[in-house]
């Protein structure tokens, strides 16, 4: 028996992290993978919530109709779908980036037009 | 106990994982640990009882997105970070403001602990696919639906991005 707020500290560390790479990394790659990290850490608040929801609220709702603990999961679900999408375009503009500076350090990267 | 012991274990790898991500001035060396940092929070996942979601999250997560992170680093021949003096705001205000809500967020779970409850490893069927897949494509249809949308759109934008010029 774990308690529900080990997981939230958990995820609240990982999420602070995460922003404190976002604030401190001068590189491009390694801003963007903070950025993958505190979603990582906001998946494990759905999850941890999930689990609750589903042990203390019961599997079906007063109507018996669906069960809606399971909702934490399908959120994630869709966290890693926009996850992806939001990797492969955040990696071909990086890439448009370098092509056009020659460089992957942020502070360089202080023009909107050459 | 079992539990308590699977769980600061993955825990402690899943934040010194971050930490390393941080400390680290090469980005691959950054992506790789990013990689621990996922597959620890997969079986931690799998203590919450979501197999499916500990599953997506390794083939997706560890696999696909950090494989594309790691070909890009490999593809721009991505060398140590350059030390430059970045931003004094973010410095000066984000980093206390940062550390104020991550002791504050800590604070109000370690108070409600007792209101919040515990968590038990959860009946075998709570996070199996055959559920999960009747909740996505019957009451979630329409997101899903969207999603896919927004899939097409993004690889559309990411072949125009990487398009050389000209």
């Amino acid at each position: 028996m774990v308690p529900l707020s080990w997981y939230l500290v958990l995820s609240a560390i990982l999420f602070c992290l995460g922003v404190f790479g976002f604030l401190l990394k001068r590189n491009i790659i390694t801003i963007f993978m903070s950025i993958e990290l505190m979603l990582n850490a906001v998946n494990l608040s759905f999850i941890a919530f999930a689990n609750y929801w589903n042990a203390h609220a019961g599997q079906r709702l007063a109507s018996g109709r669906e069960i809606v603990g399971l909702s934490g999961h399908v959120f994630v679900f869709f966290v890693m779908v926009v996850a992806a999408a939001e990797a492969a375009v955040g990696l071909a503009i990086i890439i448009a980036v370098f092509r056009t500076r020659e460089t992957l350090n942020v502070d360089r990267v202080n023009l909107l037009k050459l | 106990m079992v539990h308590q012991v699977l769980f600061i274990v993955f825990g402690l790898i899943c934040v010194a994982g971050a930490v390393n991500l941080l400390v680290q001035r090469h980005p691959i060396n950054s992506a790789l640990s990013l990689v621990v940092v996922m597959a620890s929070l997969a079986l931690i996942y799998l203590l919450l009882g979501a197999e499916f979601v500990a599953a997506i999250q390794v083939i997706v997560y560890a696999g696909a997105i950090m494989v594309l992170f790691v070909f890009v680093i490999m593809l721009l021949n991505a060398g140590s970070e350059e030390r430059s003096s970045g931003s004094r705001i973010a410095l000066l205000l984000g980093v206390p403001g940062v550390l104020v809500l991550g002791c504050l967020i800590g604070w109000i779970m370690i108070n409600n602990n007792k209101q919040l409850g515990g968590v038990s490893i959860a009946a075998t069927d709570f996070g199996e696919t055959h559920p999960i897949a009747r909740l996505l494509f019957r009451d979630f249809l329409l997101p899903f639906e969207i999603t896919s949308i927004l899939i097409l759109i993004a690889i559309m934008g990411a072949v125009v991005l990487g398009k050389r010029e000209g």
